[in-house]
C-alpha cells in the first residue's frame, strides 16, 4: 500500500493545502482555547499595526542620516479617529502644510522627476519596518538613471490621493507614495507603492501603477525597488500612468487606501 | 429622512446626517407623523431618474397597501410591533411596502423592535435544500483561496461540512476575475457535491455576465450570483440593469437544477455601496440599502446578503454602527418578503473586534435571520476580513435550539457526522469524505 493511499483520520493532515484556518481543534462545537487565541493574537497585531502612531521624526533622522532632505506634513484629518472615518480629509493637505511646501517648488525649467511621500496609510509599522529599507535601495536605480528629487516628504494621516496634491505643489513629473496597506490577519506591516503620472488633485485611481505587499516575507524592499524603476522609466517613455502603464507580472491590485 | 437615521459615518461622510443628537430626534418626531402615503406620491430619487424608483413604483402592490393604507409612520411601528399582527398578516402586506417606508420606520425602531417584527415574518426558499424554516439557521460555506487553489478550497469545504456548514450554499469567492477559472471552480463543487449527494448548492461569486457564459457553456450553474444597488447609479458601477438580471434570471430558471425548488439567485448587498459609487443622490445610506432589496425581490432570490461590515469605517464606524445595521438591514428586507441572511463581519481599520460580532449574530439568530457565513476561522484568506466562523453557526444552534436545513441534517446523520441531538461527531468518523482529497493529490 504506498503511502498515499494510506486514509488520513485527520484534518491536521491537510491544513497545509491552505493558509484558510482549517482544523481548528473542537470543544463541544466551539474552538478551543489554543486555537481562539491565534486568531486573538494576529488580530491583536493588525490593530495595532492602524493605531501605532507615526514616527515621522525618526524617519526625518533617518533619512537626514543618508543626506536627504524631508519636510514634515499633515493632511486635513485631524486624528486617526477623524482620518477613518474622512477620507476626503486624507486626501487634502491641512493649511500649513500647503504653506510648508510651496517654497520648494521646482520651476518649469528644471522641475523635478519624483516627487516621493512615504505616508502612513492604514498601517504605520508596514512604513516603520519597510520604508527607509525601499528608499536604500531604489536610490541605486534613480541614481543610475538620473532622476532630479524633490525633497521627501513625509504625511501623516494621509491616504493615497495626497500624493496628488503634494505633487502638484511641488510641481513634479511623477509622485510616488509609500503607504501601509490595511493589515489583514496574515500580514499587518505590508506595505503598497503608487505611482501617479502628471500628479495633481483630481486624479483617479485608474490612473496609478501600484505595487503592493511589500515586505519581508512578501515581496521583498529590493525586488519592489527594481519594479518601480522599471515602472517609472515606462511611465517617463510614454508619458502616462494607470491602466494603460502594464509591466509583465507586475501586480495591479489597486486597493483604495 | 436621512437626519432621523441612527448615526453612521458613512451619513456624515456624505454630509446628510444630523448635526446633534438633539436634531435627530426632532427629526424623528416628524418623520412619525409623515402618512405612508407620502412616500408612494414623493419618490426621494426622482421616477424619471432612476430605473430602481421606477421599479418600486411600478410594481407596488396598492391591495396588499390598503390595511395600512391610511397610517403614518409612526402607527407603522405600532401596528407592526401588536400581537395581533403576526406572521400571516405581514406575509399579506410584504408588497404593499416600499423600501422607502420600511427604511422610515425602522428609523423609528430600537434594536429590539427590530429583532421582534422581524422575528415574526417566516421567509422561505428553496433550491436543493430548503432555506428560512423558523427554528432554522443556515450556513454558506466561504472556502475562499488567495490563490484559487482547488485542494485548498477543497480542504476548506470538508472542514466546513465535518462542522455542519454549507446548507444554504457553498459559495467561493473567486480571486480571479475570469470564466475559465470559475469554471473549474464550479466543476469542482459539482463534482464534490454529487459524489457525496449532498443537498445543497453551489456558486461562484463571480459577475453575473461571467455566470451568463458558463451557463451558455452549459457549465453546472445552479445559483446566480450578483451584488446590487439601491440605484441606477451604483449598479451601473457594478456593470448591471434590470435587463441583465432579468436575462440570467430567466436562464438559470430554465436549466431546473433545483430539486425542492426553483429559487435561483443569490444577491449581496451593504450599506455604503451607492455613496462608495457617487451615486447617492442625497439619501442616507440605509434608505439605499432598503431600496436594493426592491431589486432583490423582483428576482424571487434563494438568497439576499447583507454584507454589513466590509466596507469600512469610512461607512460603519464601529461595533455600536455594524450592529444596528445589520439589525436594520435584516428587519427592512424580511418586511419586504426577502430570505434574509447576513455576512457579519468587520475590517481591521474598524473600530469592532469578534465580540462584536458575537453579539450581532446572537442578536440577528433571536431575529431568525435566515443564514450567515461559514468562513474557516472566521479568518477570509482572500478577501481580508473577518466574518463568522464554522464554529460560530454551532454555537446559535446550541445556544437557541436551531437546527439547518432539514434536508442537509438528514444527510449529515447519514454521514455519520452529527448525532440525533444536532450534536457534531468526532472527527475521526470523517475518513470517507477525506478520500476525495486524497485522490485529488494522485
Amino acid at each position: 500500500m504506498s503511502q498515499k493511499s494510506k486514509p488520513l483520520y485527520d484534518l491536521s493532515q491537510i491544513k497545509k493545502l491552505t493558509p484558510a484556518r482549517i482544523g481548528l481543534a473542537r470543544v463541544g462545537s466551539s474552538i478551543s482555547t489554543h486555537d481562539m487565541l491565534a486568531f486573538d493574537l494576529d488580530h491583536a497585531q493588525a490593530r495595532d499595526a492602524v493605531h501605532l502612531p507615526f514616527d515621522s521624526a525618526t524617519i526625518a533622522s533617518q533619512l537626514n542620516a543618508r543626506q536627504i532632505q524631508s519636510i514634515c506634513v499633515h493632511s486635513a484629518a485631524v486624528d486617526r479617529t477623524t482620518f477613518l472615518q474622512r477620507p476626503d480629509l486624507g486626501r487634502q493637505l491641512d493649511d500649513p502644510s500647503k504653506q510648508r511646501l510651496k517654497p520648494y517648488q521646482s520651476p518649469d525649467n528644471e522641475r523635478y522627476d519624483l516627487a516621493m511621500v512615504i505616508a502612513d496609510g492604514l498601517s504605520t509599522l508596514a512604513i516603520h519596518n519597510n520604508a527607509i529599507a525601499l528608499i536604500d535601495y531604489f536610490q541605486k536605480h534613480s541614481a543610475s538613471c538620473g532622476w532630479r528629487w524633490a525633497p521627501i516628504v513625509i504625511a501623516s494621516q494621509a491616504r493615497v490621493a495626497l500624493a496628488d496634491e503634494i505633487g502638484e505643489i511641488l510641481n513634479s513629473r511623477l509622485s510616488i507614495i509609500l503607504i501601509g496597506e490595511r493589515p489583514g490577519l496574515s500580514a499587518a506591516d505590508s506595505m503598497g507603492i503608487y505611482l501617479t503620472h502628471a500628479p495633481r488633485i483630481g486624479r483617479t485611481d485608474a490612473q496609478r501603477n501600484c505595487i503592493s505587499n511589500i515586505r519581508q516575507i512578501g515581496l521583498s524592499p529590493e525586488k519592489a525597488a527594481r519594479q518601480l524603476k522599471v515602472l517609472i522609466s515606462e511611465a517617463f517613455k510614454l508619458g502616462l500612468s494607470g491602466v494603460n502603464l502594464k509591466i509583465k507580472k507586475q501586480s495591479q491590485q489597486v486597493i483604495t487606501i | 429622512m436621512a437626519k432621523a437615521s441612527p448615526m453612521k459615518s458613512g451619513d456624515a461622510l456624505a454630509g446628510v446626517a444630523a448635526a446633534t443628537e438633539e436634531e435627530r430626534i426632532a427629526a424623528k418626531f416628524a418623520l412619525a407623523d409623515l402618512p405612508l402615503t407620502i412616500f408612494l406620491n414623493e419618490a426621494l430619487i426622482p421616477y424619471e431618474d432612476d430605473t430602481v424608483t421606477r421599479l418600486i413604483m411600478d410594481n407596488h402592490n396598492k391591495a396588499a397597501f390598503a390595511p395600512i393604507s391610511s397610517m403614518t409612520v409612526g402607527d407603522l411601528r405600532n401596528w407592526l410591533l401588536a400581537y395581533e399582527t403576526g406572521t400571516e398578516q405581514l406575509r399579506s402586506v410584504a408588497a404593499g411596502i416600499i423600501p422607502e417606508m420600511a427604511a422610515a420606520v425602522s428609523k423609528l425602531m430600537r434594536n429590539q423592535d427590530l429583532i421582534l417584527v422581524a422575528a415574526k415574518v417566516e421567509t422561505i426558499s428553496r433550491f436543493r435544500s430548503t432555506i428560512g424554516l423558523k427554528g432554522q439557521l443556515s450556513t454558506r460555506l466561504q472556502p475562499n483561496h488567495p490563490t484559487d487553489d482547488p485542494k485548498g478550497i477543497a480542504a476548506a469545504i470538508l472542514d466546513g461540512l465535518l462542522n455542519g456548514v454549507g446548507d444554504a450554499v457553498i459559495g467561493i469567492n473567486p480571486a480571479a476575475d475570469d470564466v475559465v477559472a470559475a469554471e473549474r471552480l464550479l466543476q469542482l463543487l459539482d463534482d464534490m457535491r454529487q459524489r457525496y449527494e449532498i443537498p445543497v448548492q453551489s456558486c461562484i461569486l463571480t459577475h453575473i455576465t461571467n455566470t451568463m457564459v458558463i451557463m451558455e457553456r452549459k457549465g453546472p450553474v445552479d445559483i446566480v450570483f450578483q451584488s446590487i444597488a439601491g440605484t441606477e447609479g451604483a449598479n451601473n458601477s457594478f456593470g448591471i440593469t434590470m435587463d441583465l438580471l432579468q436575462e440570467a434570471w430567466e436562464a438559470a430558471l430554465s436549466l431546473q437544477r433545483g430539486t425542492v425548488g426553483n429559487n435561483v439567485m443569490y444577491f449581496e448587498t451593504g450599506q455604503g455601496s451607492a455613496l462608495s459609487a457617487n451615486a447617492h443622490h442625497g439619501v442616507d445610506q440605509q434608505t439605499l440599502e432598503a431600496r436594493a432589496y426592491a431589486v432583490a425581490c423582483r428576482y424571487e432570490p434563494l438568497l439576499v446578503n447583507t454584507v454589513v461590515g466590509f466596507i469600512g469605517p469610512e461607512y460603519l464606524y464601529d461595533g455600536k454602527q455594524i450592529i444596528r445595521a445589520g439589525l436594520e438591514d435584516h428587519f427592512c428586507g424580511k418586511l419586504l418578503g426577502l430570505p434574509m441572511g447576513c455576512d457579519v463581519c468587520y475590517t481591521n481599520h474598524a473600530e469592532a473586534d469578534q465580540n462584536d460580532m458575537d453579539n450581532l449574530l446572537t442578536l440577528l439568530g433571536t431575529a431568525g435571520v435566515n443564514f450567515i457565513m461559514g468562513v474557516p476561522g472566521s479568518d477570509d484568506v482572500m478577501l481580508n476580513y473577518q466574518s463568522t466562523s464554522f464554529h460560530d453557526a454551532s454555537y446559535l444552534r446550541q445556544v437557541l435550539g436551531l437546527s439547518c436545513a432539514p434536508e442537509f441534517e438528514r444527510w449529515l446523520l447519514k454521514m455519520g457526522l452529527c448525532d440525533d441531538q444536532g450534536r457534531l461527531l468526532p472527527k475521526n468518523r470523517t475518513a470517507p469524505m477525506l478520500a476525495y482529497l486524497q485522490e485529488m493529490d494522485q
